[in-house]
């Protein structure tokens, strides 16, 4: 049993962190536009196993001179684009057909989950048993920046991670770059806001919608990669985005909005996730009890957030609702 | 053709239809540069309709609009902005959470980077052009609503409008407010900027405009100068007949004492104090005015005193009707001495007879049900009673069918979902039901909001008939020149506070007005009674 107070519950953490950084990240731009879009656990899903499949039929056409970049390249493309793939889905239904955002959101959820076992499992089948991506590409994703790492301290603490980890980080600093100070931006959060009023002052609600939808949906796809490629190393395991996606939408709730605050909550939540094993109490028995910690937290955070009525930390006022122009 | 090149704007047989719903049918109007133009109608005459045509949020079934002697399109508010044709809705289209230099920029091209001091500095050097008072880092949920509108009219001329267009700009105003917007409207005027001013209120069309334009049913009417007009006229080419303005207040046999409100305080919902010491008496056959700016505790003292507001302190008493007259005897006998009403809850208070009709800005947000019929809405005041668990619904609908008859409700069929009458209709069917009730004591809030002067005309003879009756009519109002003809006595709030009850027939419109913005004594509330 490890010490909680390490350099390797740090580390597992941010491991444990990123994919719902990345599904956070995601949900926040998408509900940002005024999409509540609740597929994200099967966006998750899609991007899991398109990463898997785009990594793995790579080395199978290049043969033994697949390189593990290239393959993990790919893999990143792949995942955004599927789950991008998925968004849009969702958005040709709530943006252009208006349906109910929830009922799309849930089934989008349903469908991720039966496409990415479904897929995952058939690729098992044909290879004979199981698929398995190469030593090289998995060692991409163990990461570690070379010699920094090697520094004493800060270099596990910082410069140990793969690249995911690094790129969720930037992300979240350009998104809140993005929101808060670019004139796009500003109309997205609009467009969330009162897209009446963004229509009036000659935004096009539809297509922010759209690319903050389908963009949303592609970077929370990521997070389900991070999950088949590097905690699952290239393997696909049954159900293995296992609610991951639903702790990104509470993250949303719990970041207040916010991509910096998302950075903060997803190390919390990550650690709260890995807490298990680095806390003695309780035993096998009581395990489950360190998996409710996160939605607590969740809940707390809501109960403060409503008890304070600060404008800012609300949800955009118009989450939730499609926007149609001539409605009278 | 040099005649023609003088139009700001020229619309030739614009026609928009709602599914058989004919809103505009073939209209055609100009606006010369530099002028005012006031556009009149009824409800449901297609000025708001017209107007959303112009600046891009519908598009006309057939017609064309020319700008400037040239024949354009617009198809969306980008159009209509990039015409210089800026609108100014009657619902304000201002994103709250963002500051005001925010909103002014907002769907603006230029440097990917926000600039917010840039921004700042021009919504000033604007502001200063015209005489405007603006703050531009102020978030517009901490604004008052002369003040969001003023980010409205700035948001226009920020993106270069010449062509102004204001939905019922006073209707949220204090005449105050109103006579600077007006200060403000002539100095663009004077700029060379055409104006269309959409108001129901035809002393400011009288104040402001320099041409009136008329629309009944969707037709255009005609244009007049109005220099050669007053209200009758306009009133007459509104309506279609001639149409008495006076508003009656008649006088009435009873006036014993019906409630009694001393020293009453409550908290709004967000904790902050919204009625501080407020007492007054309303007395049956009297009509009781309550002026203030919009938020001043108008709603919290009408919920507070059918027992949906809790109390802090205070007491509301309630005294039974005369014994003589005809309402008393309808409801569950109360103490002579005065009853205690807080504490209360709503249901007994309404046993005892007090009924509240409160017509909120969206209309069917409190005391009707969008998705259900008149009958069923009826019912919601009737349910508890009969026997057995199953309802009866014949008694609604009996009610449901009177009340159509009676007030002239125009709906399809008494089954018809209320969210599809038009909002007078709407307003009908809610008072309506409060008064069939028989209440010793109705308070109604915003009965005329948004109505045209017919309508509003029998709202007003239905509030007047309670009050022959014995009853104790409370009436929240926004439209001073209204209450100061209907009501017998003006209580005025401002910020929680009462600022004084005046006689409705000594004061003037500068009094209430000036009581509205400024606190004066607290000594000065007895005095006026």
């Amino acid at each position: 049993m490890s010490n909680l107070f390490s350099i390797a519950f740090v580390m597992a953490a941010v491991a444990a962190g990123a994919p719902l950084l990345f599904g956070t990240l995601g949900e926040i731009l998408t509900e940002k536009s005024g999409n509540l879009n609740l597929g994200v656990e099967g966006m998750m899903y899609m991007g899991g196993v398109a990463g898997l499949a785009g990594a793995y039929y790579y080395e199978q056409m290049a043969g033994p001179a697949a390189s593990g970049v290239t393959a993990a390249v790919i893999a990143t493309v792949c995942a955004f684009l599927c789950a991008a793939f998925g968004a849009l889905l969702y958005s040709v239904l709530t943006i252009t057909l208006r349906a109910n955002q929830n009922v799309t959101g849930l089934a989008l959820t349903i469908f991720g989950t039966g496409f990415g076992n479904l897929v995952g499992e058939a690729m098992g089948n044909a290879a004979g048993g199981f698929v398995a991506v190469s030593q090289s590409t998995k060692s991409v994703f163990n990461g570690g920046i070379p010699v920094l790492q090697d520094l004493p301290v800060v270099g596990k603490l910082l410069f140990s991670y793969n690249y995911l980890v690094y790129l969720a980080v930037l992300v979240a600093v350009v998104l809140s770059l993005f929101l808060n100070h670019s004139r796009l931006g500003l109309n997205l959060r609009s467009v969330g806001e009162n897209p009446g009023t963004a229509d009036a002052a000659g935004i096009n609600v539809t297509a922010y919608r759209y690319l903050a939808t389908c963009i949303g949906g592609g970077i929370s796809g990521l997070g389900g990669m991070y999950i088949v490629m590097a905690q699952q190393q290239g393997v696909w395991v049954h159900n293995c985005i296992a609610g991951k996606g639903w702790i990104a939408v509470a993250l949303v709730i719990f970041a207040t909005w916010s991509p910096a605050r998302a950075l903060a909550g997803s190390l919390v939540f990550g650690g709260l996730s890995v807490l298990r094993l680095y806390m003695n109490w309780g035993g096998n028995r009581l395990a489950p009890i360190y998996d409710i910690v996160p939605y607590i937290a969740t809940v707390v955070v809501l109960i403060a957030v409503s008890i304070r009525q600060r404008r800012e930390s609300q949800p955009p006022a118009n989450l939730g609702n499609a926007y149609f122009r001539e409605e009278r | 053709m040099d005649n023609q090149a003088n139009y700001a704007i020229e619309l030739r047989e614009l026609t928009k239809t709602f599914g058989e719903v004919v809103a505009n049918d073939k209209v055609s109007l100009t606006l010369r540069r530099g002028e005012i133009l006031s556009l009149l109608g009824e409800n449901g005459s297609g000025k708001t309709t017209l107007m959303n045509m112009l600046s891009g949020i519908y598009f006309p079934d057939h017609g064309s609009i020319l700008v400037d002697g040239k024949e354009v399109t617009i198809r969306s508010p980008k159009d209509a902005h990039d015409l210089g044709i800026g609108m100014i809705h009657q619902h304000f289209k201002l994103v709250d959470v963002l500051t005001a230099a925010e909103n002014i920029i907002l769907g603006l091209k230029g440097g990917g980077r926000l600039d917010r001091r840039e921004v700042g500095r021009q919504v000033k050097a604007i502001s200063e052009k015209y005489g405007f008072e603006i703050d531009p880092d102020q978030k517009v949920y901490d604004m008052s609503v002369s003040q969001k509108q003023t980010v409205e009219i700035v948001k226009v001329l920020y993106r270069g409008a010449n062509i102004l267009i204001l939905d019922e700009p006073t209707a949220v105003l204090t005449p105050q407010e109103t006579a600077k917007l007006f200060a403000v409207l002539r100095n663009m005027r004077g700029d060379g900027k055409s104006i269309i001013i959409i108001t129901h209120k035809l002393h400011e069309v009288m104040a402001i405009s320099d041409q009136v334009a008329v629309l009944r049913k969707g037709q255009y009417i005609g244009t007049v100068p109005t220099c050669e007009t007053n209200p009758q006229k306009l009133t007459e080419m509104m309506v279609g007949h001639a149409v008495s303005l006076n508003i009656d207040r008649p006088k009435t046999e009873y006036q014993d004492l019906r409630l009694e409100v001393k020293g009453l305080n409550c908290r709004g919902a967000e904790g902050v104090k919204a009625l501080e010491d407020v007492s007054f008496e309303a007395r049956g056959g009297e009509i009781l005015g309550i002026a203030g700016i919009a938020g001043s505790g108008q709603k919290e003292l009408l919920e507070a005193i059918a027992g949906l507001q809790k109390v802090e302190s205070g007491h509301i008493f309630y005294y039974p009707p005369h014994p003589n007259s005809e309402i008393a005897g309808l409801h569950v006998p109360v103490d002579k001495a005065g009853e205690e009403l807080v504490g209360k809850t709503p249901t007994q208070i309404q046993k005892i007879g007090v009924s509240l009709a409160f017509v909120p800005e969206d209309r069917l947000g409190m005391g009707l049900v969008a998705s259900m019929d008149m009958v069923d809405n009826m019912m919601l005041k009737t349910y508890r009673q009969g026997k057995g668990p199953l309802v009866d619904r014949k008694p609604p609908r009996e009610l449901a069918m009177r009340l159509k008859e009676e007030l002239e409700i125009v709906a399809p069929s008494i089954s018809t979902p209320v969210r599809r009458l038009s909002g007078g209709n709407v307003q009908k069917v809610l008072v309506g039901r409060e008064i069939a009730s028989s209440p010793t004591v109705l308070m109604t809030a915003y009965p005329v909001r948004g109505l045209d002067i017919n309508s509003s005309y029998t709202i007003y003879n239905l509030l007047n008939e309670q009050k022959k009756r014995g009853v104790a009519v409370i009436l929240v109002g926004e439209d001073l020149d209204v209450l100061l003809e209907l009501c017998d006595r003006i209580l005025v709030l401002c910020g929680g506070r009462v600022s004084g009850i005046v006689d409705a027939e000594q004061t003037t419109k500068e009094e209430v007005g000036l009581l509205m913005t400024h606190l004066s004594g607290t000594g000065k509330e007895g005095a006026a009674v």
